[in-house]
């Protein structure tokens, strides 16, 4: 097992009083298990930032979801969990097959998964759709043959986030 | 209902020692799907499935699961048993089937 030191909290360029944190993490081709590392990591992080309990799950949610497509579906990426007061994106950006057609894709029950990732419970088509349904925005930007990027946006209550300024976590 | 009692009213044998046991049980969930749990299982509840792979771990953390039901004796491996130690996830197993399982689950937390 190799060390992973992908998980980064740091502040980053606080672009004119509003303070960022980014959480990062590299996500390798046929890696089953850094879509619950990853999710496990961003919840504790943001609990910590003392967010509210439903945002913190749904955070989750999109993180494992999108890193377990990127893992199944595409070579390998990397996601990015960038943190400001009003909003949290998640941004995942994969080198890949892409997506042929975004609008069947993220029909639910929509599937190309290879049939030995079936017989362990991946690929009922709802990822996506899951995905939508715990953001309040969500971009697909996908050119086939060379890779996908998803950016999901959640919006924070200001009041909910007064430690995002602190910039110190231990995830 | 808290998972130990459970486990004893229904005789589930208990793969993870003493985790879990004391958390109360608040619903249950019957899917081998990972996405469907994922979107539709509530916190602080059972999940009844077949599936034994190491993922099943990161899903039920995920949704705060307090425990796995594995159905109709199916063998878990070692390794899975240990790892849910660590992550903080009951596995329970029994010899009857999904089916039956949840319709005893059910009527026993509805009854509680
Ligand atoms: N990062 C990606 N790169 C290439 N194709 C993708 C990517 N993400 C999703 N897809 C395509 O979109 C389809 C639907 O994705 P979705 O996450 O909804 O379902 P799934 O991954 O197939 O199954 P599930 O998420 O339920 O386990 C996938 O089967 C795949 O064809
Ligand atoms: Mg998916």
């Amino acid at each position: 097992m190799h060390e992973r030191k992908d998980v980064v909290s740091s502040p980053c360029q606080p672009a004119a009083n509003k303070p960022q944190l980014t959480l990062r993490f590299k996500i390798d081709e046929k890696d089953f298990l850094i879509a619950g590392e990853s999710a496990s990591k961003t919840k504790k992080a943001l609990q910590q930032l003392g967010l509210k309990q439903e945002i913190v799950k749904n955070i989750a949610i999109i993180v494992y979801e999108a890193a377990m497509n990127i893992v199944i579906h595409s070579n390998h990426g990397e996601i990015k969990i960038i943190i400001a007061p009003n909003q949290v994106v998640v941004l995942s950006e994969d080198v890949g097959e892409g997506i042929p057609d975004i609008e069947l894709a993220m029909k639910e029950g929509y599937s190309t998964a290879p049939n030995e990732v079936r017989e362990m419970g991946f690929g009922a088509g709802m990822g996506l759709p899951n995905i939508k349904q715990c953001s309040n925005e969500l971009d697909i930007k996908t050119t086939v043959g060379l890779g996908t990027t998803l950016r999901a946006t959640i919006y924070l209550n200001p009041a909910d986030t007064k430690q995002v300024e602190t910039g110190t976590m231990y995830v | 209902m808290n998972l130990g009692q459970l486990a004893h009213l229904l005789n589930f044998e208990i793969l993870t020692g003493d985790i879990n046991l004391e958390k109360v049980i608040k619903g249950g969930y019957v899917s081998d799907l990972l996405s469907d749990v994922i979107a539709n299982a509530e916190e602080d509840s059972v999940w009844i499935t077949v599936q034994r792979h190491i993922n099943i771990l990161g899903v039920a953390k995920l949704k705060d699961i307090v425990g796995i039901i594995i159905p109709r004796n199916l063998h878990v491996e070692n390794e899975i048993i240990e790892k849910a130690k660590t992550e903080g996830i009951a596995i329970l197993r029994d010899s009857r089937s999904s089916f039956e399982i949840a319709g005893l689950v059910y009527n026993s937390l509805t009854r509680d």
